[in-house]
């Protein structure tokens, strides 16, 4: 009975894969596209401003809404944000990838890569706490730059007014660290796997042709490793831009799109904005992966 | 093996750095479950105090919370493995119109922000009055850990030698025998590696689970509204600390097997 089934699927392999795709995309398309769809509807719905109950009309409103100043200024503050995140864990990801996949020995380097990849698997909401004491005025990292006697640069910082703020827990600077801090990871990992798909013969070639380590550095690993950099940052630029539990807990009461949403959908009750506002980083995401795929990233993955 | 060329000194600096920036955080906080001050996070430490644990055990909420989370966690992990390895399964075994479609939909839930998918499931669910429940969470979390596993997965069928299926039917080997006996100990470590990181991430979640969540907090949900009026400040240290230890063990030992795999296979090129 069980063989003549086997032999039958065999046969029949566009049956064979329909039953291995049916419960996942069943799943994924009914349940998340659905979701996502029914989203999508509510945003062109509208709140009946007196009653506080939703219209379920066709309207643009919702999404003129998203014009105004005070919205745009949301957009435009997260966005920075992301991007600035996203070079940031670049460059901090770019030599520890680079030293673990081409210069560390076997041994340190499985431990190297244990040490990377702990905190992408360990609780995001706990090292953000982190920073809530590092940060804290009273905290280490304030204690550590008055015994340095920076505090007159801390404060000069500060002072900015779009950057700065009363304190480093309170301030787009502290967030901006913390972000940072948080999607490192998701940063390094793949910039690793792309570097070590980079044959060592390449490079072996490059130096027997005659490239100064540098040179072999910006005209072979550079452009090989770039996939990698993108993959890493549709997740930094991704992650930064829904985020709104490190605003909620370190920033000041500047809103990004993330606490925006939240806020519209949970104590306004206005789910027609939260989904229109949601639609901002969705169609910035899918841009972006559009982008992203046609860049190779999804291979470094 | 040959050795490597020595990196620079500056290279060694700054990926020592980053090494550093990753971790020391966390070691913080461990710092910080000795403090004896309750109001403020006042460094150098005022004292060292070892009372907050037995504090922290006394806690009823808490263990509900660590409860719920390990068990939405699991069941999430399970549809994860379930689901992500036959879609893995699919698009390794044929080439079918619509193939990139099905990656680009199962990393949608982890490339657009978690707050995206959060309000859309809780528009949904409110939508069809269905109460927010253990199952409503569970929902939650599988959408984006199935991605997780079937990574792992299709990366390893991609490694595995499709001659070896073949040769295991044409000795006369069923589908679940060739299943058993072949492609399962081919995929047990991938499996077990995306297991771990579904269930890390599960564990974990607070952006989904916050919309889609009724009355219950799982430890992330608890451990958040610590963060948002700070009531019992001793205690939260203890807990994150407590977070981390606990997916620390099974994460290391799950990525010490995969690695040591990954490098009986480097030998044998």
């Amino acid at each position: 009975m069980l063989n003549r089934a086997s032999t039958y699927l065999y046969r029949r392999p566009r049956l064979a894969l329909a039953l291995l795709l049916g419960p996942p995309m069943m799943y994924m398309v009914v349940v998340y596209l659905g979701s996502l769809f029914n989203l999508l509807v509510y945003s062109f719905y509208s709140l009946e401003g007196f009653t506080g109950l939703i219209v379920r009309k066709f309207t643009l409103s919702t999404y003129a809404q998203l014009f105004e100043p005070a919205n745009l200024d949301i957009f435009k503050r997260t966005t920075m944000m992301a991007a600035a995140v996203t070079f940031a864990d670049a460059l901090i990801a770019f030599p520890l990838a680079y030293y673990t996949a081409k210069f560390a020995s076997p041994r340190l380097k499985t431990w190297l890569v244990i040490a990377i990849t702990m905190p992408l698997w360990s609780s995001y909401l706990v090292r953000v706490y982190a920073w809530k004491l590092i940060l804290a005025q009273e905290g280490i990292l304030s204690w550590f730059i008055n015994l340095l006697h920076l505090d007159g640069v801390l404060n000069w910082l500060l002072g900015f007014e779009s950057i700065g703020g009363s304190s480093l827990a309170l301030s787009p600077i502290g967030l901006f660290i913390v972000f940072v801090y948080i999607w490192l990871p998701y940063m390094i990992l793949p910039v690793l796997t792309s570097l070590e798909r980079v044959p060592k013969s390449l490079l072996e070639a490059s130096g027997d042709l005659g490239a100064k380590p540098l040179q072999t550095f910006r005209a072979v690993i550079l452009p090989l490793a770039f996939p990698g950099v993108v993959a890493g940052s549709i997740f930094t630029f991704s992650l930064t831009l829904g985020d709104f539990i490190a605003p909620i807990v370190l920033g000041n009461s500047k809103f990004f799109i993330g606490m925006a949403v939240y806020s519209y959908q949970g104590t306004a009750g206005n789910i027609p904005l939260a989904a229109a506002m949601t639609m901002g980083p969705i169609v910035i995401m899918i841009v972006y992966l559009l982008l992203a795929r046609r860049l190779g990233a999804f291979d470094a993955l | 093996m040959r050795s490597n060329p020595e990196a620079s000194w500056g290279l060694k600096l700054a990926a020592l750095g980053g090494l550093l920036f990753l971790h020391v955080p966390i070691l913080i906080i461990f710092l910080y479950t000795l403090t004896p001050d309750e109001t403020t996070y006042t460094f150098p430490l005022p004292g060292i105090t070892f009372k907050w644990f037995g504090v922290a055990w006394q806690r009823e909420d808490l263990w509900r919370a660590l409860t719920l989370s390990f068990q939405v966690a699991a069941v999430a992990t399970v549809a994860a493995l379930i689901l992500g390895t036959l879609a893995a399964a699919a698009v390794y075994r044929s080439n079918f119109f619509g193939r990139e479609a099905i990656s680009f939909l199962l990393i949608l839930p982890i490339a657009l922000p978690g707050i995206v998918t959060g309000i859309a499931l809780r528009t949904a669910i409110g939508g069809f009055d269905i109460p927010f429940s253990f199952w409503t969470i569970v929902i939650g979390h599988a959408t984006f850990c199935v991605v997780v596993v079937y990574n792992n997965v299709l990366a390893r069928f991609r490694r595995m030698q499709g001659s070896q299926i073949e040769a295991s039917m044409d000795l006369g080997a069923n589908s679940i025998q060739t299943f058993r006996y072949v492609i399962l100990p081919n995929i047990a470590t991938a499996l077990l590696a995306g297991g771990m990181l579904a269930f890390a991430l599960s564990f974990d979640e607070v952006i989904v689970t916050t919309f889609t969540a009724g009355q219950q907090s799982t430890l992330p949900i608890w451990i958040f509204s610590q963060l948002v009026r700070p009531r019992d400040r001793p205690v939260t240290n203890v807990v994150a600390m407590f977070v981390m230890l606990i997916t620390f063990v099974p994460i290391f030992l799950a990525q010490r097997l995969s690695a040591q795999n990954s490098d009986t296979e480097g030998e044998t090129k």
